[in-house]
């Protein structure tokens, strides 16, 4: 088991392949479909409010829940990844950032940003939504709850132990691809022997 | 139906929606602690198929959403002859935006020209609705909650298939089949379960296919060339080395449900569902007067 913790450093994320389980610990900021194409138009949220620079981003729609005047997210899995494939790259290079977490792995483009700006992509498990929502322990605050509806806006999220595997590493290595093309063998040779 | 017996039912209706919604089966928790069970110590499949064992302890203990894509609804019913199919069917769609209230499902129903949430899950084409009148004095009443995800991974071949190399025969089944596992890598949060159709027109192949999920995991299919056909495809796929989450290792999937239908000699349609780990569904006997008198899984 390996672990990053904020702050964020390229040190860190230069040491992780893929393939290894890590758990995040820190301060972390939740960004879908909405999210990556307004960031990608030039936009910036204010810096008192969510800093990117250095940071991580989850790909993650959050069920979050106010009670009492806090919130508490009750449901927190990943959401595909791939769909922000055309402005991660960007988005990577512009605040360096040093993560990404989400699932099903993403393509290129992302692969060739990770590997020239020191980040790594972060595969969190697709449906444990429990699991994941009790790694937060807390919410520090929202950026764009209105403009971008709650599970679209900008969570700001304290995360300790967070579990992910590495799939894509800042080395140009991308598990996916390497699964991808092992299986392809492998059914080749599945369908060589069933030759009737 | 009276008052007193509508409100008992949609009880009961929300009822069987919290428990898909929380807790997992238990032929499919006995599925996954096997898949567990096989994976080598220390590897990413191992620590994937740990934090879902613990996802599935932790969504009963709360009573919350196994997995927050909580899919589509698709009810498969039988109903005694004499009820007033309208008025079952409104208290289906009223208890599914009552559960919708709760929390046991998430908005998730989106209207596709404007985009547009009412935050019910009540619309055209949700809930999905198959029910059958039967001879019997009591409703069965099954619910299924398909993760987008792993919908998304599914596939239609059309036999002869060029690209996969698959003739209009068995072995061409069984190929096409398996591409649809290999193309899916670990999309469709696999480990997962496939429901197969043979034959029938596309779109009751894809029903079908569906409904292979009624089916007990562990269950043996009464016909011998369907059972043997199953075994070998969860043995074959499990060398495809995709694993957990797609992070390599031994479980790709964990069963294969597969039914055979009459064709048109001019078509051969081979659909392939694919159901994701969390793989929600559950089923009660309810009587005339509403209440739930067994559960089904
Ligand atoms: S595919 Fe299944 S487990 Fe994965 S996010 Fe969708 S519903 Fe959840």
């Amino acid at each position: 088991m390996k672990t990053l913790t904020a702050p964020f450093t390229e040190e860190q994320v230069r040491q992780l392949k893929v393939g290894d389980m890590v758990e995040i610990t820190g301060l972390i900021y939740t960004g879908r479909d909405a999210v990556h194409k307004w960031l990608s138009e030039g936009n910036e949220p204010p810096k008192n409010e969510v800093d990117l620079n250095n940071s991580i981003i989850y790909h993650c729609g959050p069920v979050v829940m106010k009670k009492k005047n806090a919130w508490t997210v009750t449901a927190a899995g990943p959401t595909t990844s791939i769909r922000e494939e055309p402005y991660q790259a960007g988005i990577i290079e512009k605040y360096k950032l040093k993560g990404v977490i989400g699932k099903g792995g993403m393509g290129e483009k992302t692969r060739i940003a990770c590997q020239k700006f020191g980040c790594v992509y972060l595969h969190a498990i697709g449906g444990a939504a429990q699991v994941l929502a009790e790694k937060i322990v807390r919410v520090e605050g929202v950026y764009g709850y209105e403009k971008f509806g709650s599970p679209e806006a900008i969570w700001k999220l304290q995360v300790v132990k967070l579990p992910v595997v590495v799939t894509i590493d800042a080395h140009g290595n991308s598990l996916h691809a390497e699964i991808e093309k092992q299986s392809s063998a492998e059914l080749q040779t599945l369908f060589a022997g069933m030759k009737k | 139906m009276k008052a007193k017996q509508q409100a008992l039912f949609l009880e009961s209706l929300v009822e069987i929606i919290r428990k898909t919604s929380t807790e997992m089966p238990a032929d499919v928790v006995r599925a996954i602690e096997k898949g567990r069970a096989v994976e080598a110590e220390s590897t990413s499949a191992k620590y994937a198929m740990n934090i879902i064992c613990d996802n599935i302890g932790i969504a009963k203990v709360k009573s919350q959403p196994l997995c927050q894509d909580t899919g589509t609804i698709l009810f498969f019913i039988h109903y005694p002859a004499k009820t007033d199919y309208e008025l079952m069917t409104k208290l289906i769609k009223k208890a599914v935006a009552a559960a919708t209230k709760k929390g046991y499902l998430r908005q998730n129903s989106v209207d596709s020209l404007t985009g547009e949430n009412n935050g019910t899950n009540v619309g055209p084409g949700s809930p999905v609705i198959h029910a059958e009148p039967w001879k019997k004095d009591f409703f069965d009443i099954r619910l299924m909650l398909k993760g987008g995800g792993c919908e998304n991974v599914g596939a239609q071949y059309s036999l002869p298939d060029g690209r996969v190399g698959a003739g209009r025969d068995l072995l061409g089944v069984k190929k096409v089949i398996l591409d649809a596992v290999q193309q899916a890598q670990g999309k469709g949060c696999g480990p997962g379960v496939l429901g197969v159709t043979i034959g029938g027109d596309r779109g009751t192949g894809y029903f079908v296919s569906k409904e292979q999920f009624l089916r007990k995991m562990d269950d043996k299919n009464p016909n011998p060339v369907l059972a043997k056909l199953e075994d070998e495809i969860v043995q074959e796929a499990n060398r495809l080395g995709i694993g957990p989450m797609g992070f390599g290792g031994k479980t790709t999937l964990m069963g294969t449900k597969i039914a055979a239908l009459n064709r048109l000699p001019a078509s051969f349609f081979v659909s392939v569902s694919y159901m994701c780990w969390a793989f929600r569904r559950q089923g009660a006997k309810v009587s005339v007067q509403g209440a739930i008198q067994k559960w089904l899984y």
